[in-house]
């Protein structure tokens, strides 16, 4: 299968695990634990019946009938992970986490996060096993996603502030990183994408594969076949690669991930490490990174908190290499656009996260036939983003 | 290796049956060239091993103090080239510090590990400590460092199963880098109670000199390290005494007597 590893927490050459001694042996302890867990039926029926419970699951398979007419080319199809419990796919991930953490014996979860999806994700499966959480954030996502701060604290976890770096979701991990190093005893780090070191980017994987699986079979149920293209939006690429994993044997199916156009494609005014960046080392894994010469890493920007990364999952930097999956990535302008024809042609706010994958969309479908399908994974809902999205909108006047 | 600096100052210490403070400054913090003056007053003071660390932008393995330090020298536009150059000039001026730096994978892999190998020997470098490659990803780079001459100091923590210290300790080259506690960097008033003991129990596994670092920060501690080690590495204490200094607009000389008066106190109860 082309999704394998290598037993030292391999993609091809990327991956692996870049991290100071001290956190050695909890990542040899988590990689145990999640082995074992993964193939332990009993762990698997416990995690179904959460993603089932908690978060809603199976998400809905939905048609835009109105969207479609509108681009006037392929059918364009829906996996609405935004109608998912917290607003995102982020809790299909946190949920298996914090199943594996009452497995280890643990008591104590943190978590960076950049939206808040991720925080709140985190948070609620805290709250559902009854773990102490701690959410690690920038306070320039602090200002800029109020909302998710605030539920994450009614849902009883504590927002600590990053004032270092660029105070974003890359200075949050940081944070979160050091947090582990003197807690892991008694603590596991829920990382939220499909990032950091080995066996983060496999696991957290795993757990998000619950949609791509139920896609593959929506698709074949509704539409008698499996799509012609997958478009994800990639930050740091675990709602792609849960989408994308479980059909990346379906050779017939391209793929896009969309990263992070921002203002231009001037190093500092997007975060699109796949499209425009090189290999290198952030945060324990080698993969594709946006950093100056001297390997020092880049100054990001994107309209989205949640894409607002210099870094990528090492598998994706695979698919990359292999031309498994084509990356693209959208502006912050053309985001904005897609968001707001969604919301007005079928009634949904997306992410603005999510508006990336909308738009690449809505480029393709125009361009195939109309018996052809386009998948979007729809990976989360814009509620989050509502201040953000009006202040933008005042600004454009 | 031959005549590498740090291994044969741990030969010379051991024969005088002496032990040594590694102070740590981050390299080009206020500036480069008060770097380069610190560098050869403490070795005036006795001190034989140096470690400077590389500025970074996202140093994980470090606490508040030096990830500040690191900002600021970045910000005031510190670049490895500069670096290298600075070394280069405090060999060209008759400095003989073992001098080893402290550089995050990230930076290693951009340059390149072998060039960079190369390059940081030929400026005049003796070792290198990268706390982001583990054993397990360090395998491919020794030998790189071996082959310019370069000591690769390797890092056990308190976490460290038994076997896989004593695993680390047998690649370590130069000394093995103890970190005293699970967690970043920065001064502590006290050491864990166990870190002497198990200092004194990995030595009975290697022949390796033993150094122990994170947490140090005054004469007392690095007295009682060094009951076990070969050496106490102290960093944050003097990012401090820096900081104090440049707060207070003091010129660069009275940077340097400060950070040196600061180490004629600890290293003054090993002498």
């Amino acid at each position: 299968m082309s999704n394998e590893i290598s037993d030292k927490g391999y993609f091809g050459i990327f991956g692996g695990q870049f991290v100071p001694e001290t956190l050695m042996s909890a990542l040899q302890q988590l990689d145990r634990e999640f082995t074992a867990a993964w193939n332990d039926p009993e762990f698997h029926a416990e995690f179904e019946r959460c993603l089932r419970e908690i978060a809603g699951r199976p998400s809905e398979l939905y048609f835009c009938k109105r969207l479609t007419e509108e681009c006037g080319g392929a059918k364009i199809y829906l996996k609405r992970e935004d109608m998912n419990h917290t607003g995102a796919h982020k809790i299909n991930n946190t949920l298996g986490q914090a199943l594996l953490t009452k497995r280890m014996g643990k008591t104590r979860v943190i978590a960076e996060t950049g939206a808040g999806q991720h925080g709140v994700a985190t948070a609620t499966a805290a709250a559902v096993f009854g773990l102490e959480c701690e959410v690690f954030m920038g306070t320039e996502d602090i200002r800029r996603q109020a909302l998710n701060v605030f539920r994450m604290k009614l849902l009883g976890a504590k927002v600590v502030p990053v004032e270092s770096g660029q105070r974003t979701l890359k200075d949050a991990t940081n944070e979160a990183m050091r947090n582990w190093m003197s807690t892991s005893e008694n603590t596991h780090y829920i990382l939220g994408s499909v990032c950091g070191p080995h066996p983060f980017p496999l696991m957290v994987r795993e757990f998000q594969t619950c949609i791509g699986i139920e896609a593959r079979q929506q698709m074949l149920d509704v539409a008698g076949k499996l799509p012609n293209v997958v478009v994800a939006c990639v930050g740091g690429g675990s709602n792609a690669a849960g989408i994308f994993a479980p059909m990346i044997d379906d050779k017939d199916v391209q793929m896009v991930g969309v990263e992070a156009g921002g203002r231009s494609m001037n190093l500092g005014d997007h975060a699109a490490p796949l499209t425009v960046g090189s290999h290198g080392v952030l945060h324990g894994s080698l993969s594709y990174v946006l950093q100056d010469g001297d390997g020092q890493t880049a100054e990001v920007h994107s309209v989205s908190a949640g894409l607002d990364y210099p870094g990528v999952g090492p598998e994706h930097a695979m698919w990359k290499e292999t031309n498994r999956v084509r990356y693209t990535s959208c502006s912050d302008e053309e985001a904005m656009d897609a968001l707001i024809k969604l919301s007005r042609t079928e009634g949904i706010i997306p992410a603005l996260e999510s508006s990336h994958a909308v738009s690449e969309a809505l480029k393709i479908a125009p361009t195939l036939p109309k018996d052809q399908i386009v998948l979007i994974n729809l990976s989360g809902r814009g509620d989050k983003d509502c201040n953000e999205i009006q202040e933008i909108l005042a600004r454009r006047k | 290796m031959k005549d590498n600096r740090i291994i044969n100052a741990f030969a010379e210490l051991k024969s005088a049956g002496k032990k040594t403070l590694l102070p740590f400054f981050t390299a080009g913090y206020p500036d480069v060239e008060t770097t380069g003056g610190i560098l050869h007053d403490i070795e005036k003071r006795g001190v034989k091993i140096c470690e400077l660390g590389i500025p970074f932008s996202d140093p994980i393995a470090d606490g508040p103090t030096i990830q500040a330090s690191y900002s600021a020298a970045l910000d005031a536009g510190v670049t490895l080239q500069k670096l290298f150059d600075m070394v280069r000039s405090y060999r060209a001026e008759g400095g003989q510090l073992g001098l080893l730096m402290m550089v995050s994978y990230s930076i290693v892999f951009r340059y390149g590990a072998e060039k960079f190998c190369i390059a940081a020997a030929d400026a005049g470098v003796d070792g290198l400590i990268v706390p982001d490659l583990p054993m397990g990803e360090a395998e491919a780079f020794a030998p790189l460092a071996e082959a310019s001459g370069l000591c690769n100091v390797m890092l056990i923590a308190p976490t460290t199963p038994e076997d896989r210290k004593v695993e680390i300790a047998k690649q370590s080259t130069g000394f093995v880098y103890y970190i005293s506690v699970s967690g970043i960097t920065g001064e502590r008033t006290k050491l864990p109670p166990e870190t002497v003991a198990a200092v004194a129990e990995l030595k009975t596994h290697t022949d390796t000199p033993v150094c122990v670092g994170f947490g140090i920060s005054n004469p007392e501690t690095v007295v009682e390290v060094c009951k076990a080690a070969d050496g106490a590495i102290v960093g944050s204490a003097f990012i401090h005494r820096i900081n104090d200094a440049v707060a207070a607009n003091a010129p660069r000389e009275e940077i340097v007597a400060n950070v040196g008066q600061l180490v004629s106190e600890l290293i003054a109860p090993l002498a």
